[in-house]
């Protein structure tokens, strides 16, 4: 019976990978800054789901202790974002990621 | 059984995942973006993370797509984007371009890696925390977290304090704004205006 088979941590990571191009392709072709934000969550999550795929298969706790660590990292990291990208909008509304041309020498 | 759990939840998160990238309007892609958080939260589940579920809905789906939502609604940037605008021609075939080597390199490795046996899991199985099914997945995490990773977690303390401090640095008013944009910047009032005319 084909329902009897069983995911094999390949099919997780393999998962992990088109989860991670798919938010590699939004960051380069989106220019609104916030969504270009939600899908560098994507690749984090590509990243943790590979970590939790690797613990279970190799049967130790230290790849989900990682992520604990990522997830905490991802947090901080979406507060200081939306906060320049608040501070950004304010200045700009409606600015992309191709107004954003201060730093440009 | 498994195979339709994970079958379900690789759909969910791969839906997600498009409808982030191709919706062109924010609110839609933040929440397409909870169905992937969801969907992975799933496959968590299916590998014995509970723990790491629960904190995967709570953490991402509940606060972090909600800080979005309210970025988002806070700012009123929540109309439509205009996909059809392109300034670089060759950027987004150039973007399509990297994103099929990305994916292929990765499961090249992955199934090269994983040669002639089903799993592709070649590096060395633990010899120190090794996973215990008659342990709670949360004592294990827990006894890990606050003894070989106790300085690293002290560190996150610190990160958040920071990140917490410049985000409030950032995000708040210069001193110097005059009444007008003040006003402007200030959405209560800036919607009362709009509501006054």
């Amino acid at each position: 019976m084909i329902l009897a088979v069983t995911p094999t941590p390949t099919w997780y990571l393999l998962l992990a990978a088109v989860l991670f191009g798919l938010g590699t392709v939004g960051l380069l072709i989106r220019r609104n800054p916030l969504v270009m934000f939600m899908c560098v969550e994507l690749m984090l999550n590509a990243v943790n789901l590979s970590f939790v795929s690797f613990s279970t298969a190799l049967d130790d706790v230290n790849g989900q202790t990682a992520v604990f660590f990522v997830l905490v990292v991802a947090a901080a990291e979406v507060v200081v974002g939306l906060g320049i990208i608040v501070a950004l909008l304010r200045r700009k509304p409606g600015a992309t990621a191709d107004d954003i041309t201060l730093l440009k020498g | 059984m498994a195979l339709v759990v994970f079958i379900a939840a690789a759909a969910m998160v791969l839906a997600g995942a498009l409808g982030v990238i191709l919706r062109p309007n924010p609110v839609h892609a933040a929440l397409s973006l909870i169905l992937t958080l969801f969907g992975i939260a799933v496959l968590f589940v299916a590998q014995d993370a509970q723990f790491l579920a629960v904190v995967q809905v709570i953490v991402y789906a509940g606060a972090i797509v909600v800080l979005f939502l309210f970025v988002i609604m806070l700012l009123g940037v929540d109309r439509t984007d205009d996909l059809s605008i392109e300034p670089l021609r060759v950027q987004r075939p150039l973007a399509v371009i990297i994103g099929v080597a990305v994916v292929g390199l990765v499961a090249a490795a992955v199934l090269v890696g994983a040669g002639d046996n089903s799993s592709a899991i070649t590096g060395q199985r633990s010899s120190g925390a090794a996973l215990d099914p008659s342990i709670p997945n949360i004592n294990q995490l827990a006894r890990s977290l606050f003894s070989d990773y106790v300085f690293a977690f002290e560190v996150t303390s610190i990160l958040l304090i920071i990140a917490v401090l410049g985000t409030v640095l950032l995000a708040r008013r210069p001193f110097r704004a005059g009444p007008a944009r003040g006003a402007q910047a200030t959405g209560d009032k800036a919607s009362e205006k709009v509501g006054a005319k």
